[in-house]
């Protein structure tokens, strides 16, 4: 028998579904896989009884001959960002650490209504606020990617998403749920090799998913392959009626709508995109992209987004604006960590806890946050970076008069080493530089792994589709796919 | 003319300028944001769901209702209503709020200016009918509540009331006088509960203000520093707050003091007010729209609905009832000003109306009386032996009809009423039995004259010439013969037919 | 705009972030950069341009006036209310006492 941990979504469940191998079996290979991984440290905890019992409710009714769901017998990794009941939900964060919600978010829920198992809640940048997987309170997470000069650096998986990526790279998940803020699920599936696609805003729901950035929040399937995205992203969708800002609209049959041909399609390239401090080889396959496209039958057209330079720092004053009210939560009263220091009083008890159970770069953002609200700089920075979003936003709207879709790279960089950046924040966040526009619009996008560079790691290609699209970014990621073949795996060291 | 409610101090003579913030509890099932319900004196935090105890990753979802009240409750005060608004986060720590912030609307309330008329009271010291400037109405959450007394180091906390949707009414500094105050208060009460979208218990919260109290002297047009008295919550309390954060404040500064601009807390046993440790920094808020609800725009149709459902208003009631049924403005006052009181008058008055066979305006003057002072005449002096379930409007209307045709006098009216507030007799039945009946037969009452006046020649012959006084004796004999149940009008006709 | 070490104490205090010495000394250049960087977005002409308010547009639902509709968030569930709580005593959530 095939390794089944080689198996990716769409395998596993028509494999389930024809009797090729038991949902129990899946979810027994892939439990081992996450056991043997400790070294990523992808995992906050794993959770192989939540594997096993889905996959047996699978198993038990196909021997009844009952529909198994669009993920039936499929195991997945938790981006450990998502209420499970019962089952600790930390975002990755000392402050709550222990943590065991009553309840279930309203995407996992979805995802175990289709069939899906879990595996075990995967480690991130803690509260998604990072973009190398560095800042969570459960340590680093290590990309299975290595340079291919033997150095046997570790390397980061990216970030925040970083334990989704390196699992799915890793093969010890088939896929796993990410979040993007500002391009939490594509970057680290750049950096990592697999596919990953943020929806529309509104497309899947928030609720059940600890807060980072309210306006900007996204939920999204990281997978190894288009196909297996748009199955997975389907199950995932769906209107809520607990999230206010949940769209109200069908969830279209993705993977019934795949179609590699892109015929009559222009595809825009912004010009600002072409920045300082790209990477040479980023540059490269981009033009690459460019060419797979032209061949799946699309025109390439030049567009502008002129405002793509402001959209970064606009979006580092909304999204700790959001977050240091989203984060006011955790104060030691209800869950969580409690820091009561010998004689003192409420507001004492709310210092000490957030000072203990925050990590530096959530208290940072909190700091910039709370700043940009107060009194006397509201306008000067939170107004103007939501007028600069608007600005942002009608670039997009205005591309989309001349083109159907657009083609960017995901990342100014591949990978780099654990630690290189942790102390230059500013670095840091320019991983994002290309994911955030995007992300401030509202709009889908998805990362496609392009090729490896000169050092062996690999690059990810974006596609950006207009608000609802997801269908042509998934077509377009598609082609891409199709005509990158990217096969390549990070050799097992762990 | 303006309120001329003054402090003496040892400088001269200063005025008042007070803005009330009442936070009026929206009437509604569920809260503003959650399905947990907003009854009041449940068990400590049964009523909190998991989006009121702020459990990560969970979202408000606002409640249609408590939108549409303050909608109804801006139009009732005759407002600006805003089609587009929308919900701020104001920041701030403390163990009654899950969030770490409320959600309120700073920036873009949902209703705007308007107005609410303060009704003229000699008594109180208000000359005339007053207008009172409303700056906004807006939608928020309520807080939990702290319990301090439970445990000897520890405050618990309880967040049932957590996320119950209130209305702030903020006035504009009209008010002048505690008086004032008061009136603005008990209008703003009354306008709610016509309304339907607070039930004005102020005993049990669901009414409460901030009150904002400086002191000027008088002539001066600057403002002086306000302080802001937290969560005041009786009229009394209010009218107090007023009175003594004004002598404070001008006894501070008449000492050479200043007066800081901080919140306070009432001390009922104390009567005085006292500066509120807990909110010293908390005073940068840090407000920005809430970017887990998107803007609130009302549609034309909701508008409509709204302002189709409004109830005819106190004011419109007191001018219908001053013209067109013809009341006196005390009566009309007395009978308008709250729901229940012109809610019973109306029932009433129609059941009395249609009982006598007149118009409602024909019969309102007598139907008021009775509501008014004869029938809480006749409850109060009963006291414990009254079963108010007895007074329905079908018996106090078959009374007043038997009234209206002179089949019973004003008192035999109250004892029939004394005997229904007991028994729950039926009124008529009572009058027949009981011989509290009026006699209009005119024969008995004929032959009872004429015995009188045959037995008093010299006082007809004295009233024939011109003594008129002596009519006044022949009623009073007729009525002794008649032992009291002649029907006076009959009497009167009678008797003057008969004296020429 | 740059900020002092003041008013990052100041920011600290009322983000109810316990901050020592040391970490406001290795706080207030880290702030300042990112305050310089984003500093650039005034340079940005918006006069005219509203601020974001619905990234992607679509209107307000509003919910009935319906208790418990939902049973995720329903109220009557103050076990799982006060599940996780540090401290919960007699069906309340305590804290350190209070002064008002």
């Amino acid at each position: 028998m095939t390794d089944l941990t080689e198996l990716g979504i769409k395998a596993i469940r028509e494999g389930v579904a024809n009797g090729d191998f038991t949902a129990r079996e899946v979810a027994e290979g892939f439990n081992a896989a996450v056991a043997a991984a400790s070294e990523l440290n992808a995992f906050i905890v794993a959770t192989p009884d939540h594997a096993l019992a889905a996959a047996d409710a699978v198993d038990t009714k196909r021997a009844k001959g009952d529909d198994l769901g669009t993920m039936g017998g499929v195991p997945i990794g938790m981006k450990d960002l998502f209420a499970t009941k019962g089952v600790q939900t930390t975002a990755a964060s000392h402050i709550l650490e222990g943590f065991e919600p009553q309840y279930e978010s309203t995407v996992s829920q979805n995802l175990w209504d289709a069939g899906a198992g879990m595996l075990g809640k995967l480690n991130l940048d803690q509260f998604a606020m990072g973009s190398s997987n560095e800042t969570s309170y459960f340590g680093n997470v290590v990309s299975p990617w290595r340079k291919s000069n033997g150095a046997n650096t570790d390397m980061s998986p990216g970030g925040s998403s970083g334990g989704s990526a390196a699992s799915v790279a890793a093969r010890i998940v088939p896929a796993a749920t990410g979040t993007d803020t500002g391009g939490s699920i594509r970057q680290p599936a750049a950096f990592a090799g697999i596919t990953g696609i943020k929806p529309t805003y509104g497309r899947c729901s928030r609720w059940g998913v600890v807060a980072f950035a309210s306006s900007l929040d996204q939920a999204g399937p990281m997978a190894r392959s288009v196909e297996d995205c748009a199955i997975m992203l389907e199950a995932m969708a769906g209107f809520d009626p607990k999230d206010a800002t949940s769209l109200k609209m069908e969830v279209p049959n993705w993977e019934a709508g795949l179609n590699a041909d892109l015929k009559g399609k222009k595809i825009g390239i912004p010009k600002e995109y072409r920045m300082d401090g790209t990477d040479a080889e980023i540059l490269e396959s981009w033009e690459q992209g460019k060419e797979w496209l032209r061949d799946a039958g699309a025109e390439i057209v030049d567009i502008s987004l002129p405002h793509t330079k402001y959209a970064l720092p606009a979006y580092y004053i909304i999204a700790p604006a959001e977050a240091s009210s989203n984060l006011a939560r955790y104060d030691g009263v209800r869950y969580g960590l409690r820091d009561l220091p010998e004689g003192s009083g409420l507001q004492d008890m709310y210092a000490a806890t957030r000072a203990a159970g925050f990590g530096d770069e959530v208290k940072r953002r909190v700091l910039i946050g709370t700043y940009v609200l107060s009194a006397g700089f509201y306008d000067a920075y939170y107004t103007q970076a939501q007028k600069i979003r608007t600005l942002v936003a009608q670039d997009f709207e205005k591309a989309w008069s001349q083109c159907d879709a657009i083609l960017a790279p995901t990342t100014p960089t591949a990978s780099f080493p654990l630690g290189s950046l942790s102390d230059d924040p500013l670095t840091m966040y320019l991983n994002d530089v290309f994911a955030v526009p995007a992300s401030l619009a509202g709009l889908p996008a998805i990362s496609v792994p392009a090729m490896l560079n000169s050092d062996g790691l690999p690059l990810g290609l974006q596609i950006i589709g207009k608000p609802f699209d997801e269908q042509g970014v998934l077509n377009a990621g598609l082609a891409m796919q199709q005509r990158a073949n990217f096969d390549a795996q990070p050799e097992k060291w762990w | 003319m303006v309120s001329t409610y003054r402090i003496q101090g040892a400088t001269g003579e200063w005025e008042v300028v007070i803005g009330l913030e009442v936070h009026a509890q929206v009437t509604s099932n569920a809260k503003l944001f959650s399905g947990a319900s907003t009854e009041f004196g449940a068990e400590p935090n049964t009523q909190v769901s998991l989006v009121d105890a702020a459990m990560p990753g969970m979202l408000p979802v606002p409640n249609r209702e408590c939108i549409r009240q303050a909608v109804r409750t801006g139009m009732a005060i005759e407002a600006q209503i805003n089609k587009y608004s929308r919900f701020d986060r104001k920041n701030y720590f403390y163990a009654d709020l899950p969030q770490g912030y409320q959600i309120s609307q700073l920036y873009h309330p949902i209703v705007g200016e308007g107005q609410l008329l303060i009704d003229a009271d000699e008594k109180a010291g208000i000359p005339e009918d007053k207008v009172i400037g409303i700056e906004r109405i807006h939608i928020e959450q309520d807080a939990g509540k702290l319990m301090h007394d439970q445990h000897p180091t520890m405050s618990y906390v309880d967040l049932n009331r957590c996320g119950v949707a209130l209305m702030e009414i903020v006035s504009r500094p009209d008010m002048t006088s505690p008086a004032e105050a008061g009136a603005y208060v008990r209008k703003l009460r009354s306008i709610l509960r016509y309304v339907g979208s607070c039930d004005g218990n102020m005993e049990e919260g669901s009414m409460r203000a901030d009150v904002n109290v400086s002191v000027r002297k008088v002539g001066d047009s600057e403002l002086g520093t306000r302080t802001e008295t937290k969560n005041v919550n009786s009229v009394r309390f209010v009218m107090q707050v007023i009175e003594h954060e004004a002598n404070r404040q001008v006894d501070l500064i008449e000492d050479g003091g200043k007066v800081v601009q901080e919140t306070r807390l009432f001390d009922v046993a104390s009567g005085t007010t006292r500066s509120m440790r807990s909110k010293e920094d908390a005073h940068d808020y840090r407000y920005f729209p809430d970017p887990d609800l998107l803007p609130l725009e009302l549609e034309d149709d909701f508008l409509a609905d709204c302002r189709s459902s409004l109830p005819e208003l106190p004011d419109a009631k007191r001018r219908r009832y001053e013209t067109e049924l013809g009341l006196t403005p005390y009566n009309a006052r007395e009978l308008t000003a709250e729901v229940e009181t012109f809610a019973r008058f109306e029932t009433l008055l129609s059941a009395a109306a249609l009982r006598i066979g007149k118009p409602e305006a024909e019969v309102a003057t007598q139907v008021a009386n009775w509501a008014l002072s004869v029938a809480p005449g006749v409850l109060k002096s009963l006291g414990a032996e009254a079963d108010p379930a007895h007074a329905s409007a079908g018996a106090q209307a078959a009374i007043l009809a038997m009234q209206d045709k002179g089949e019973i006098s004003g008192g035999q009216a109250k004892e029939i009423y004394e005997i229904v507030l007991k028994t729950g007799r039926d009124p008529e039945e009572i009058a027949d039995t009981e011989g509290l009946k009026q006699v209009s037969d005119t024969g008995a009452i004929e032959t009872a004259i004429d015995d009188i006046l045959a037995n008093n020649q010299d006082k007809v012959e004295q009233y024939k010439g011109g003594k008129d006084k002596l009519f006044g004796f022949f009623v009073g004999q007729t009525m002794k013969a008649m032992q009291g149940k002649a029907n006076p009008a009959v009497v009167n006709q009678i008797l003057k037919d008969k004296l020429g | 705009m740059s900020v002092t070490r003041e008013e990052v104490a100041k920011i600290a205090s009322l983000a109810r972030i316990r901050m020592g010495e040391d970490a406001l000394d290795r706080m207030v250049p880290e702030l300042n950069n990112i305050l310089d960087w984003v500093e650039q977005l005034s340079e940005v002409d918006t006069s005219g341009v509203e601020p974001m308010t619905a990234v992607i547009s679509n209107s307000l639902r509003l919910r009935d006036d319906v208790v418990d509709a939902i049973p995720e968030t329903a109220g009557g569930r103050r076990e799982d209310v006060l599940a996780n709580a540090p401290v919960a005593e007699h069906g309340f959530f305590g804290v350190p006492k209070v002064i008002e």
